[in-house]
């Protein structure tokens, strides 16, 4: 053991600390610079957030000067048709979910670095499911409407591509966690390298892909309630009719469907996939 | 002489970007005897494990598995001569959502068109194979139930059947036992050798406790350093032989001959 030695302890921080924190300055003031710059155009103004206010109010409850204009009470008059379509936004969740898995699987095999059959085919997947997911399924619907006419089709066709990019990704990271011993041994019984797939990578990762594809189901039904905005079918056309002609208490009234239904939706995706881990 | 079913000419492997992991081995190995690898780690024995099953293909040299040379041939005829060659692994390495009956199953996929694989139907004969192999094993009982549910000494058992359901000519046992308590490690080195005896199956398996090599080796292949140092009877095994093997030069002084004679107690350590 050395002595304790006497000599002063210097506190001062090796030059490589001093950078650090000169950098961490200059991050925040570039964060700071591109907050600022992001005001202009946007039109952001504290004055007009609390006139907004205001506003608001006025619009959901209605001005004193003009009886029944606010959303309350809601409008339930018409509450079968708004259900009847609230179901059909909930089928095309399901039918543009499902037909995203099936897509999303080969996609994800080859998209994962451990088991894509070759770099440039990893690749050129990984690419095209950035193409899938990059463009949101609200845009995707308004060209698959101009493309194939309006109704729920195009709408589930948006829904499907978007999710299927979304879900391959997911999938992907999912195989490329998977444990390796368990995958040379299937090798190792001298499997081909798509036996490797459905016996050693798939049984590892199907409580991932049913959680995921759940979540995704849960998440579009509520992308397909806006769907209906560009024509691509379910309720939300209904929700533009009620707003365009100022029926504020329908369109309330289907807000709460939308609302009840999402959340009912929403607990059931919970419970599943609470009993899958 | 029977012909040998395993022939290495000249192997040598080295990693991408890493040292060489053999070097020039030579070797024949026949259905005739239990063969155990031994060496330090780091050595190469679970290299030259996969190199005799085609999943790593050596930088150089050839393997020959009876006549078809797997280090030239296309992947496909690999995976053709690799359904004959059993592997079991340290970890087990059980696919652990799948029933211990199903792991046994896997070892018969290479024989299986692929669509009948991926639904799953098994013929008739591979699952009595299968359920015959459990039985052999003692896991009658557990066929149904999860892989990752078994204990450590069941589940290498498992992985011995599914290596059996390949009916390999050769087994291969990547530390067996290293995973297990000494009564499992037992259970399952007295499974190995029974298969060598009783079945013909070839069986090498790489071992750490030389207190198990004495006891069920017939043949001992030494590795350092990527090369064979040693490749005899096991009588020929001396303990300068293995002194030198694990403990290189040092063994000589005077201050490690204590050490020497604790080799098994040191090896346990590691
Ligand atoms: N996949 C790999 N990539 C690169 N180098 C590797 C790889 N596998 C093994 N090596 C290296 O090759 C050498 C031999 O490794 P190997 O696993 O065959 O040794 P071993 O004798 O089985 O050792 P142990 O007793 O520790 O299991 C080591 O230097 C190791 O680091
Ligand atoms: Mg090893």
């Amino acid at each position: 053991m050395a002595a304790i030695s006497n000599k002063p302890v210097s506190t001062e921080p090796p030059a490589s600390v001093h950078a650090r924190r000169r950098w961490t300055l200059v991050m925040w003031i570039g964060i700071a610079a591109v907050f600022y710059w992001s005001t202009f155009g946007t039109e952001l103004s504290l004055h007009r957030l609390l006139l907004g206010l205001g506003e608001s109010w006025r619009y959901l409850f209605g001005s004193p000067d003009r009886p029944g204009s606010g959303f309350f009470p809601p409008d339930f008059s018409r509450l079968p048709v708004y259900l009847d379509q609230m179901l059909l936004t909930v089928k095309m969740a399901i039918w543009g979910t499902g037909a995203a898995v099936v897509m999303a699987i080969p996609l994800s095999f080859l998209a994962a670095s451990n088991t894509s059959p070759h770099p440039v085919i990893y690749q050129i997947t990984r690419r095209i499911l950035d193409l899938m997911r990059g463009l949101n399924e609200f845009v995707l619907a308004l060209i698959f409407v101009a493309a194939v006419g309006l109704g729920p089709f195009p709408g589930i066709i948006a829904l499907a591509v978007h999710t299927a990019g979304i879900l391959a990704k997911l999938f992907a990271e999912g195989i490329e966690g998977v444990d390796h011993g368990q995958l040379e041994a299937v090798r190792a019984a001298g499997s081909t390298r798509f036996q490797i797939f459905t016996h050693g990578v798939w049984p590892q990762i199907v409580p991932h892909v049913i959680s995921m594809s759940l979540y995704r189901f849960e998440s579009n039904v509520r992308a397909a309630t806006v769907l209906g905005l560009v024509g691509a079918g379910g309720i939300g056309f209904y929700i533009t009719e009620a707003i365009r002609g100022f029926d504020n208490r329908a369109a309330c009234a289907i807000l709460i469907v939308i609302l009840a239904s999402v959340f009912l939706v929403d607990f059931l995706g919970a419970k599943i996939r609470e009993r899958l881990t | 002489m029977v012909q040998p079913f395993i022939r290495l000419e000249h192997i040598n492997h080295q990693y991408s970007g890493g040292n060489k992991a053999l070097v020039d081995i030579n070797l024949s190995l026949s259905a005739e005897e239990f063969t155990v690898l031994i060496g330090p780690s780091g050595a190469g024995k679970s290299t030259l494990m996969r190199v005799l099953n085609g999943l790593v293909r050596p930088t150089s040299g050839t393997v020959w598995i009876e006549n078809v040379p797997i280090t030239v041939v296309p992947e496909r005829t690999v995976r053709l001569e690799r359904r004959r060659i059993g592997m079991v692994f340290q970890q087990f390495n059980l696919v652990r959502r799948l029933s211990a009956l199903e792991n046994v199953l896997l070892g018969r996929l290479g024989f299986m068109p692929t669509w009948q694989s991926t639904l799953k139907r098994y013929s008739r004969a591979d699952r009595e194979l299968a359920m015959g192999l459990l039985e052999r094993v003692g896991l009658a009982d557990h066929a149904w139930q999860r892989a990752d549910t078994l204990s450590g000494g069941q589940q290498q058992r498992v992985g011995i059947a599914r290596a059996l359901a390949q009916q390999p000519r050769l087994i291969l046992a990547d530390e067996p036992i290293s995973a297990l308590d000494p009564k499992s490690a037992e259970g399952v080195m007295d499974l190995l050798r029974d298969i060598q005896e009783r079945d013909g199956i070839a069986v090498i398996a790489n071992l750490h406790f030389l207190e198990t090599v004495r006891e069920y080796a017939a043949r001992v292949i030494a590795l350092k350093k990527g090369a064979v140092v040693f490749d005899g009877r096991l009588e020929e095994l001396t303990e300068a032989v293995t002194r030198e093997l694990y403990y290189g030069e040092k063994a000589a002084q005077p201050q490690y001959a204590s050490q020497a004679s604790e080799l098994n107690v040191a090896l346990e350590s590691r």
